[in-house]
């Protein structure tokens, strides 16, 4: 089975229901279905190997999606904010490719790059249909690739993450109730096509039968109306979105209310404490969860739910109140165990490297499987596990900075400097030291109208945590460089130091 | 019948469908007291005594919990193992992480 069977059965249940409401026009399931059954025909008959969508989502994409799927073919997204030579190597690697761009980005495509090259409105012309012969999917394809995402690539050519369709269902049928929404619920997607949170928004949206409306072009004004206007009662939002969005409501007064909302959920990222923080104390009626997820686990691994967060919210117990910074429990469909470098499993407390196993994971990337043999996937997260079962994340193991043998992760010294009054934000990492093998520096981005000095800064460390901490260098920037999705640009701050 | 995850699994007396989630090696499946088969044929008859339904979208399993199947297409058999009816699985809520 492949993943159209999710857009299958809703359109079987409710035809006439609305799947999707994009720039204020509806699509039913059963538009979509036909729609999607009509492109997998000309994706078939194209004789491209993956079908390809460079643009904001919207309807294409989800007919794409699932057109792909009834065809056999892999569905590789990209990335529209890449430059033009960044976007044909990857065109490149995709070869022959069904590519359906943005008006804008056509022009800067060859003819030859694409095996079809076209439009997203010329696309939509051409398949949007309430009535299309059933396209016969292969009958054995659990194994086929359903979906492929080149990673951002922060650290160097972006890699080929593969999920297969048995990866992708594993993970809507073991989280998500068929059609459990009700008919006037909707969610709000505010995360790009190419990112796996984005899928999954589709996929579980379209399983649980509750309405999908976009957001292409984040703004917290635009956030906050469309989710008024449209009703919106679950959305999903990255840390650096919910952050901007309170820093909105806070400096400008507009009123924070979200009558229909019920359930906020956020990841793709670190959250910062005080940020999850005032959204409880804002909107003390909606349910926040706060999910783990990766690319290689086709999305969410595990789960920080309402319960817990209303429960650690200002609790008397340190231990218990902590849990607000944890990304909560395993989803029952997986198994999640921390190990040691010596590869030994870890007790309770103690930091390591988390693994994972499941249906859901793939941990495969294009002619690189990256699983044990018994199915375990090495994230490159490091984290532990505390005795109540939740799960701390301490940073990407790949960060960690070795200074003369010692082991220290950025995450610590970020921690402590962040608790200074005049810090907005920090990033700390490792550089070349002649004396250290590799030594902390760190990059701070002062308050507006405040200041600290670099020998107020270390002194800080070295009181809170211990000398070797201690960042040798610190340099004062007015910001710190992020990708869309908020994730920090290491190899930009790095640059800092090197000059 | 062999079961395998992930294949899909006709009634031969109904319109039910079932994709298997869980199981493998060489079940005794029915639905409506005819075996279940991997294509779609002519219908046979229903057996009025095992005429429970299956809903869309809902999970059923056997008391050990070995098999596990989901109606991906509704129908009026009930589907049973070895002549015993499977049981509706109850849903575990989960909060919406997307």
């Amino acid at each position: 089975m492949n993943i159209s069977l999710v857009l299958q059965m809703a359109s079987d249940t409710f035809p006439d229901r609305i799947a999707l409401t994009h720039n204020g026009v509806h699509y039913s399931y059963g538009r979509l279905f036909a729609s999607a059954n009509a492109a997998a025909a000309r994706f078939a008959e194209s004789g491209a190997d993956y079908v390809s969508y460079l643009g904001e989502s919207g309807p294409g994409m989800v007919i794409a999606l699932f057109g792909a799927a009834k065809a056999g073919k892999p569905f590789a997204p990209l990335n529209y904010r890449l430059t033009g030579p960044e976007t044909l190597r990857l065109v490149e690697r995709l070869y022959p490719v069904y590519l359906i761009a943005d008006e804008d980005k056509i022009a800067g495509i060859p003819a030859d790059a694409a095996r079809v090259l076209i439009s997203i409105p010329e696309f939509l012309a051409a398949v949007t249909t309430d009535e299309a012969e059933p396209f016969p999917a292969p009958d054995e394809d659990d194994e086929a690739i359903a979906v492929q995402l080149f990673t951002s690539g922060t650290t160097g050519e972006p890699k080929a993450a593969v999920l297969r369709n048995q990866n992708m269902l594993g993970y809507v049928l073991g989280s998500v109730e068929f059609a459990s929404a009700e008919e006037d619920e909707a969610t709000l997607s505010t995360v790009p096509p190419y990112h796996i949170a984005g899928i999954s928004a589709i996929l579980s949206g379209i399983y649980a039968m509750r309405r999908i409306v976009q957001l292409p072009n984040f703004a917290p004004d635009a956030w906050l109306q469309l989710c008024r206007d449209q009703s919106v009662t679950n959305a999903f939002v990255v840390p650096t979105m919910l952050s901007r969005i309170i820093a909105h409501i806070d400096e400008t007064g507009t009123p924070a209310d979200l009558p229909a909302m019920r359930a906020l959920a956020f990841g793709g990222g670190k959250m910062p404490l005080p940020v999850v923080q005032r959204a409880l104390d804002l909107w003390p009626n909606v349910n926040f969860a706060n999910a783990y997820g990766l690319t290689e686990t086709s999305s969410t691994i595990a789960i920080l739910g309402p319960e817990d967060h209303r429960e650690a919210h200002n609790h008397p117990d340190p231990m218990v109140a902590r849990r607000l910074d944890s990304v909560g429990k395993p989803l029952p469909t997986v198994e999640i165990e921390i190990r040691g470098e010596d590869g030994t499993v870890l007790g309770p407390n103690q930091l390591g490297e988390v693994f994972v196993r499941g249906p859901q994971v793939s941990g495969e990337y294009q002619g690189r499987k990256l699983t044990d043999e018994d199915g375990w996937f090495p994230t490159r997260d490091s984290g532990f596990i505390d005795d109540a079962g939740f799960l701390f994340l301490a940073g990407r193991i790949d960060d960690v900075i070795v200074r003369g043998g010692e082991n220290m992760s950025p995450g610590e010294i970020e921690h402590v400097l962040r608790e200074h009054d005049a810090v907005e934000d920090v990033a700390v990492l490792g550089v070349a030291s002649v004396e250290w093998g590799e030594a902390p520096v760190a990059a701070v981005v002062p308050k507006p109208g405040a200041s600290a000095t670099e020998a107020e800064l270390k002194e800080l460390v070295r009181q809170k945590l211990r000398s070797s901490r201690v960042p040798e260098r610190i340099v004062f920037v007015e910001a710190l460089p992020y990708n869309e999705m908020g994730k920090l640009l290491r190899r930009k701050v790095k640059d800092l130091f090197d000059a | 019948m062999q079961l395998k995850a992930g294949t899909k699994l006709h009634s031969a007396v109904c319109d039910t469908d079932v994709m298997v989630i869980k199981g493998s090696g060489e079940v005794n499946l029915t639905c409506g007291g005819a075996p279940m088969t991997a294509a779609r044929g002519d219908l046979g008859e229903l057996d009025a005594a095992l005429a429970g339904g299956t809903a869309m979208g809902k999970r059923y399993t056997n008391a050990d919990q070995s098999v596990e199947l989901l109606c991906i297409k509704p129908g009026k058999g009930t589907l049973a193992i070895d002549g015993v009816a499977l049981e509706l699985k109850s849903a575990k809520p989960l909060p919406s992480s997307d």
